[in-house]
């Protein structure tokens, strides 16, 4: 690709991302922060710990026999196989990487 | 740390150990039941605090499973500072060698993006640019510029369509879970953390632009396939964008 070619691809997408932008209609400064606020029965408060007093009226059951199996949504969560029949890419690695700031 | 506090910390964490010596109550009695409540409080507490840190974890092998589970974790992990916003930091790990889960490969990763988003919403806050200071820039001097991007903004890159899982677990009406590779960029348009799924080569682009390559490197860096409009769009809107700095014309 030329230089000139790539140099109109870029303003190209540049023009098509402003537009993107645009219609979204999601700006910034359109909302106030809301403390303690989540969507009611998402359980999603991005927080996390530490923001609320947690409950002690209940009862630490620790059990050290190893009985139980998952029984959540991952029970029902149907992950296909990969088209070569195993189970997923690659291999499981540690794959966060954070931007540096 | 004197030894009777050591006894102290050990017996909070594991029940089968006596209460430690010199613990009464007003009355000079020894403080055994009161004791017992205190240790109670204490890992209830901390598996409260995991279920609030990983919620989409807990969903996916259930409330009564996530608990027994969190107090394996606790005793294993206990908090390292008083400060319990980013507890749990070392969950990933530890899934990957729950053999419990070890059928649920994607675990781990799905623990990385629970706490990458909780990183996110603590993360500082940063002004975004105007996005008419990119459209008004030249592209010439756009290729030579370097990118400064919010604190908030998190990429994480897995073999397993975490995105897709996330989605399925905190939304009613997501789409059903496809087996394949997912690329998530975590973006604090407003305050609340948002996974984006990213295209093809997207995630190279942004990690060049975060360890601050100029614009031009890190499209070459994105290589074939990249769609960069659809890109800069999740920058903006994400307000991910906080800095042009202008380089040499090129």
């Amino acid at each position: 690709m030329s230089y000139q070619v790539k140099t109109l691809a870029v303003a190209g997408a540049v023009a098509a991302a402003m537009t993107a932008y645009a219609t979204t209609g999601v700006h910034a400064q359109a909302k106030e922060k809301c403390f303690g606020v989540s969507l009611a029965g998402k359980n999603d408060c991005a927080a996390g710990p530490g923001t609320t007093c947690a409950g002690t009226s209940k009862v630490d059951y620790q059990g050290n026999a190893w009985t139980l199996v998952p029984a959540g949504s991952c029970a029902s969560t149907d992950l296909p196989k990969m088209a070569d029949g195993t189970a997923r890419m690659g291999s499981l690695e540690a794959l966060e990487r954070d931007i540096p700031a | 740390m004197s030894s009777e506090q050591g006894d102290f910390i050990t017996a909070l964490l594991d029940p089968d150990l006596t209460v430690p010596a010199g613990l009464s109550d007003p009355d000079g009695r020894p403080a055994g039941r009161r004791f017992s409540v205190y240790r109670n409080n204490v890992a209830v507490s901390l598996t409260e605090a995991l279920k609030a840190a990983f919620p989409v974890i807990c969903k996916l092998v259930g409330d009564e499973f996530f608990e027994a589970m969190a107090g394996v974790y606790l005793r294993a992990h206990p908090p390292k500072t008083p400060v319990l916003m980013f507890y749990g930091v070392d969950m990933p790990e530890f899934l990957a060698g729950f053999e419990p889960v070890a059928h649920l490969g994607y675990l781990p990763d799905i623990a990385r993006l629970e706490f990458a988003l909780r990183q996110s919403y603590h993360a500082a806050d940063a002004t975004p640019i105007d996005p008419e200071v990119l459209q008004n820039l030249p592209t010439d001097q756009l290729m030579g510029s370097t990118l400064q991007l919010a604190h908030s903004a998190r990429l994480l890159q897995s073999e397993w369509p975490i995105c897709a899982l996330w989605l399925a677990n905190t939304n009613d009406d997501a789409p059903k879970v496809q087996m394949q590779a997912q690329d998530v960029l975590i973006t604090r348009p407003e305050f609340d953390p948002q996974p984006m799924l990213l295209g093809t080569g997207a995630a190279a682009f942004v990690e060049a632009l975060g360890k601050g390559r100029n614009f031009g490197d890190a499209l070459k860096t994105a290589g074939k396939g990249f769609d960069l409009s659809a890109a800069l769009a999740i920058l903006l809107t994400g307000g991910v964008i906080t800095k042009i700095s202008k380089g040499a014309d090129t």
